[in-house]
């Protein structure tokens, strides 16, 4: 058997004294699924996500990315991931080429292997054209689709995803939710994707639902609800947040 | 991917690149970098002179003009400012989108953060040279061959005043407190060096301040750029810059370490 793309064991994780923002926190993404990460504002999907991509560090479980310990072979396993986070990450002043490359660069890929995979991801969006634009005249429908495509310029075989669509209109919205949702079935990509929006998951997708730090409920979404005993994610969500509460 | 020599350097030309070009693209930051050492070159020197004599001192042959000595401490001050401008807009957010972009790319830390020194270290080498050609049509002078020798001391000096700001921006959370910043390290950094004044001059003044100007290891950078503007190693000037260079760098690695939290704290505010 090969190993997950991602696979958290036992993380626990503390801003400060007594507190933690994460506590004992288990997932794993198998290739080639859409595991949505599902929790309300201040769950600790955030925290979760800067932990997978190492912007912090927990001395307590592990994370292993295609089975490479992420403590213990940071850069192998970063190599392995692209990343899509919730705040925009462009040069506004570059053009979308210049970003790319930028980005191709960091990976150590060839100039030649970077231009033609930076056409070809740009294709892929629909914004090949848009290639020699600087990223100021972009909406932020159109910049989102440019991070999408920077974030596959290495081939990760992980993709995550902290609330990609924050920020965006409806159709922009649907457009980065199907594509991302295309990407794991046609390539075989895993997907993790944090969001607060239930509607951006798929009946087919798995959720792994978050709340105060702790996993809830984690499965395909048909065998969530079941547990939950509800008709609708919507309504095992609510009882999964409002069993917490009362 | 393997991490290979080619690796490194494709990291290394990418984060220059993007540096040199964004400074390409902002002119009124290259604009606002050249007129604050201009004026002072040409209003607060252009007063100074006549009531400040310069004594020989080395690396000087002859009696030099104000305008002469304090040259390579306004080339300085554009480095100081350089390195300080970068970790403001850290502090501010602007830059913090970007580095996170670069700290999960598949290479060590410190190899990053070294990258991204160097970037900003050849920008505000670019922003010196204009400097010094303006300074050299206004009549401040230097020997041709100077102005060779004096690259490889820019990018030691360089690279110490943006470790210093590196260090700065993973120390400080807030923009209300980069005020404090220019009040309590820019200015007196700059005040408190051989900058404006020769070190002799300090002493006539007062010991402790001669001994704090001294120790500064702006003094030291200014001096290496000086001595170097005129062809001469001064070795205890690199010396020192070397090795406040590794004590901010260490720092600033030290401050950017994925398990001290540092970006933690941070995000904390943004759930």
């Amino acid at each position: 058997m090969t190993a997950p793309a991602l696979s958290v064991e036992s993380l626990s994780y503390g801003y400060g004294r007594g507190a933690f923002a994460l506590q004992d926190v288990s997932l794993a993404v198998e290739a080639g699924s859409f595991t949505a990460l599902l929790g309300p504002n201040g769950a600790g999907k955030t925290t979760l996500f800067a932990l997978i991509t190492r912007l912090f560090e927990s001395t307590s479980g592990t994370i292993r990315i295609g089975g490479v310990d992420l403590r213990a072979e940071p850069t192998r396993a970063l190599a392995r991931m692209g990343v899509v986070f919730q705040q925009p990450t462009l040069d506004l002043d570059l053009t979308v080429r210049q970003n790319l490359l930028y980005f191709a660069a960091l990976h150590g890929l060839p100039r030649r292997t970077a231009q033609a995979r930076a056409l070809e991801a740009l294709e892929r969006m629909g914004m090949a054209e848009r290639i020699d634009e600087t990223v100021r005249r972009l909406n932020g429908g159109h910049r989102r689709r440019v991070e999408l495509a920077r974030a596959l310029l290495h081939e990760p075989a992980l993709l995550v995803l902290d609330e990609p669509t924050v920020g965006l209109d409806v159709p922009a919205r649907r457009a980065i939710v199907e594509h991302v949702h295309d990407l794991c079935r046609e390539r075989g990509i895993a997907v993790l994707w944090a969001t607060h929006l239930i509607d951006e998951i798929g009946p087919d997708d798995r959720v792994v639902v978050i709340h105060r730090g702790r996993i809830r409920a984690a499965g395909p979404v048909g065998d969530v609800n079941r547990d939950a005993g509800a008709e609708t994610l919507t309504d095992s969500f609510n009882r999964l947040i409002a069993k917490e509460a009362a | 991917m393997t991490m290979t020599a080619a690796h490194y350097a494709r990291a290394l030309g990418g984060i220059v690149g993007r540096e040199v070009l964004r400074f390409v693209h902002q002119r009124e930051r290259f604009l606002s970098a050249l007129v604050r050492p201009l004026l002072w070159l040409f209003v607060f020197a252009a007063g100074f002179r006549a009531a400040l004599g310069i004594a020989i001192t080395p690396p000087y042959e002859t009696y030099i003009t104000y305008e002469v000595y304090i040259a390579p401490g306004l080339v300085g001050m554009i480095q100081l400012f350089n390195g300080m401008q970068s970790s403001l807009s850290m502090v501010y957010d602007r830059e913090m989108g970007s580095m996170r972009m670069l700290l999960v790319s598949p290479l060590p830390r410190w190899f990053l953060l070294t990258a991204k020194l160097l970037a900003g270290t050849a920008v505000s080498i670019l922003q010196v040279y204009a400097f010094l050609a303006i300074a050299w049509v206004y009549g401040v002078q230097a020997p041709p061959l100077g102005y060779v020798t004096v690259l490889p001391a820019l990018v030691v000096s360089g690279l110490m005043l943006g470790a210093l700001g590196m260090l700065l921006s993973s120390a400080i959370r807030q923009l209300e407190n980069f005020a404090g910043v220019m009040n309590f390290v820019i200015f007196p950094t700059f005040f408190l060096s051989t900058a404006l004044y020769p070190l002799w001059k300090m002493q006539e003044a007062g010991e402790l301040l001669y001994a704090i100007c001294a120790v500064n290891p702006f003094s030291q950078a200014v001096e290496l750029i000086r001595h170097a503007l005129y062809m001469k190693l001064n070795a205890p000037a690199l010396g020192w810059t070397v090795l406040a260079l590794v004590v901010f760098l260490g720092g600033a690695i030290y401050g950017y370490n994925p398990a001290r939290g540092f970006l933690a704290r941070r995000g904390a505010g943004a759930e």
